[in-house]
């Protein structure tokens, strides 16, 4: 079951990047680089902060929505990547007794900040990487990688296994399909046949290296993947890495909830 | 266990990224130089492979949960160290995209976990010596069994220091790591024996795979190896010290460890202790003094256990959660307008 899932999942990340939206379009340079700001600023935090990582959120919402791509799918991949940092993260509030007052009269244990503090900063960064991929196709997030000096192996690498991933998973799906019609109970579920089938399917896959190895060569491979594509960097590219870096580093050095609830507060009274 | 980003502080990400880089250089360049084209489908196809195979799962004999194949350490054992060490890379950079497993900065630290260990380590010291010259085969088993299981002893650890490196999380050193070793030492025992049972396979039906990779990789490799491994030794003691490997899809390990945690209320208490006992430690190997356990300014000893609060005032507070509610919900109604917007154009008919 969790292969059909995993596999239906990869299949829709990968519909959604062919979309062809504003955020589609911008160059996978750009997007790349503006999510690893994204990311350093995020985890960049002290582990009391809460409030000032809010406005954080805007970034992912707002690519998101200008990127056409369904917010419940995502949030439902963040949920089901939770457990490790969760694991980690709720010892704070067993192990971290002091308080600390949030509002007048309410005091809340230091741990629990900090643990809050840890999810959010779960769910922006996972967020943030998901929504990358979303609305980036992954052979344009490899072309990227190799104009920003990746080694052109590494990034034949990645784009080899991509292009077999799907491939070879549907061979697994029909494996582990016919091995559990054929197990009765758990009989055949052990791992003696277990290893006999992932040493079979090795052997397949090197054979099938072997045979697009053969083919590659008839079709002049000398040892990188060529792209037929120009890549130029447009002014959007620059004015979206600007925008959401310049957004970043006012978030980073000022806490905006905190000057926008003064100036709410000062307007009120 | 993939490492995550929100447990990361940006000091250990950058460090561990800076090391799997070099690598990743490194090894691209040793198979370069090999001028073996041949490999290059060859580990792409492996790198599918090993996502086909995570997801066969198996039944452990007794226990009733299951159990799936590593990956980095049979990689290491087939193809050599360099090759799979890219094969992981590329591996760990696809689940980090498409599962959202640990993140975009800790992709780095996942990498050197999962991907150094078993290749550079584990591969060099533990496998290459006990399985000699692979010809008998009760030693290829023992070898594959017990690098698989040292590669994930060193993973887990390295997970542990990088989490305490960074700070953010509260646990101490002692008792996140006995709550990571023996689980891990289950996990790796069982992998060991897949992986040694795969390998055995392998050879027994298509022997030659295993002798070019085990000679190609291994001989001239050798002398340079041990510059490697030298420049990581220095390396982790630099950035304080690293270790880890894999886990990813083990919910049952995670599962197991949690039911056990919070079923025993009283390790938390032992874990106060120590907590203690290891506060000095813990606050020499703080990269970021900010983030650990700063003792305050004149604070005795003795009033270590409160925490490093800044001080707070309340009107601040109120003010951040105003703040906060307006961002929040600002950013979602542009969303919302924008999806709406989107809709209400797509209903019409194009002019």
């Amino acid at each position: 079951m969790a292969l059909e899932a995993a596999y239906s999942d990869i299949g829709r990340l990968d519909r959604l990047s062919y979309k062809d939206t504003a955020i589609h379009r911008l160059d996978p340079r750009a997007k790349v680089v503006a999510t690893m700001l994204f990311v350093v600023a995020v985890v960049s935090f002290p582990r009391y902060e809460v409030l000032s990582l809010l406005p954080f959120a805007v970034f992912p919402v707002l690519v998101a929505a200008l990127g056409d791509i369904p917010a419940g799918f995502i949030a439902k991949k963040v949920l089901a990547v939770s457990p490790f940092a969760l694991f980690v993260g709720m010892f704070n509030p067993l192990l971290d007794p002091g308080t600390v007052s949030i509002l007048p009269g309410a005091t809340v244990s230091a741990g629990w900040v900090s643990f809050a503090s840890i999810l959010v900063k779960f769910v922006l960064t996972i967020g943030a990487a998901l929504l990358l991929i979303a609305t980036t196709s992954f052979p344009g997030i490899c072309r990227g990688l190799r104009r920003l000096g990746f080694p052109a192996l590494f990034v034949s690498q990645l784009l080899f296994l991509y292009r077999y991933l799907f491939v070879l998973m549907e061979e697994a799906m029909r494996v582990v399909r016919a091995r559990d019609m054929r197990s009765f109970g758990s009989r055949g579920a052990g791992p003696r046949v277990y290893v006999r089938i992932v040493g079979a399917l090795f052997l397949r896959t090197v054979e099938r290296a072997e045979r697009i190895y053969g083919c590659m060569l008839a079709r002049g491979f000398r040892g990188e993947v060529p792209s037929m594509r120009e890549e130029k960097l447009g002014p959007a590219d620059g004015v979206f890495v600007l925008a959401s870096g310049s957004f970043f580093a006012l978030c980073r050095l000022v806490s905006v909830p905190e000057a926008i609830g003064r100036f709410v507060r000062g307007l009120a009274g | 266990m993939h490492m995550a980003d929100a447990l990361l502080s940006p000091p250990v990400a950058g460090a561990f990224w800076a090391g799997t880089a070099a690598t990743i250089g490194y090894a691209s360049k040793k198979l370069m130089d090999g001028q073996d084209d041949r490999k290059i489908p060859l580990m792409g196809v492996l790198g599918a492979f090993i996502f086909a195979s995570q997801m066969i799962n198996f039944t452990i004999p007794g226990t009733g949960s299951s159990g799936h194949l590593g990956g980095g350490m049979i990689l290491a054992i087939l193809l050599g160290p360099h090759a799979a060490f890219l094969v992981m890379a590329s591996v760990l950079t696809v689940q980090a995209l498409f599962f959202a497993d640990g993140g975009l900065l800790a992709l780095g630290c996942n990498i050197w976990n999962l991907g150094i260990y078993p290749c550079y380590v584990a591969w060099p010291l533990v496998y290459k010596p006990l399985a000699g010259d692979g010809s008998s085969p009760r030693r290829l088993f023992a070898a594959a069994l017990l690098s698989a299981v040292a590669a994930l002893q060193l993973g887990a650890f390295s997970v542990v220091l990088q989490t305490l490196l960074s700070g953010i999380s509260e646990l101490s050193f002692g008792a996140f790591l006995l709550m990571m070793q023996p689980i891990h030492l289950a996990i790796g025992v069982v992998e060991g024996l897949v992986t040694a049972g795969v390998v055995q396979y392998v050879r027994s039906v298509r022997p030659e795979i295993l002798e070019t990779s085990g000679s190609k990789g291994a001989l001239p490799a050798g002398a340079s190896l041990r510059n490697v491994l030298v420049g990581f030794v220095l390396l982790a003691v630099v950035t304080g010290g690293a270790l880890s490997w894999f886990a990813s899809a083990y919910p049952d390990g995670l599962e197991w460890a949690i039911e056990k945690v919070t079923g025993k209320p009283e390790l938390s208490e032992r874990e106060h202790g120590v907590a203690a006992a290891l506060k000095k430690l813990q606050e020499r190997t703080a990269v970021l003094p900010d983030y650990g356990f700063r003792k305050q300014d004149g604070a005795p000893e003795g009033a270590e256990e409160t925490p490093s609060w800044p001080s707070v005032d309340a009107g601040t507070t109120v003010s951040g959660l105003v703040g906060g509610a307006l961002v929040l919900a600002a950013a979602l109604t542009v969303g919302w307008a924008i999806r709406a917007f989107r809709k209400t154009r797509a209903g019409r008919p194009e002019v």
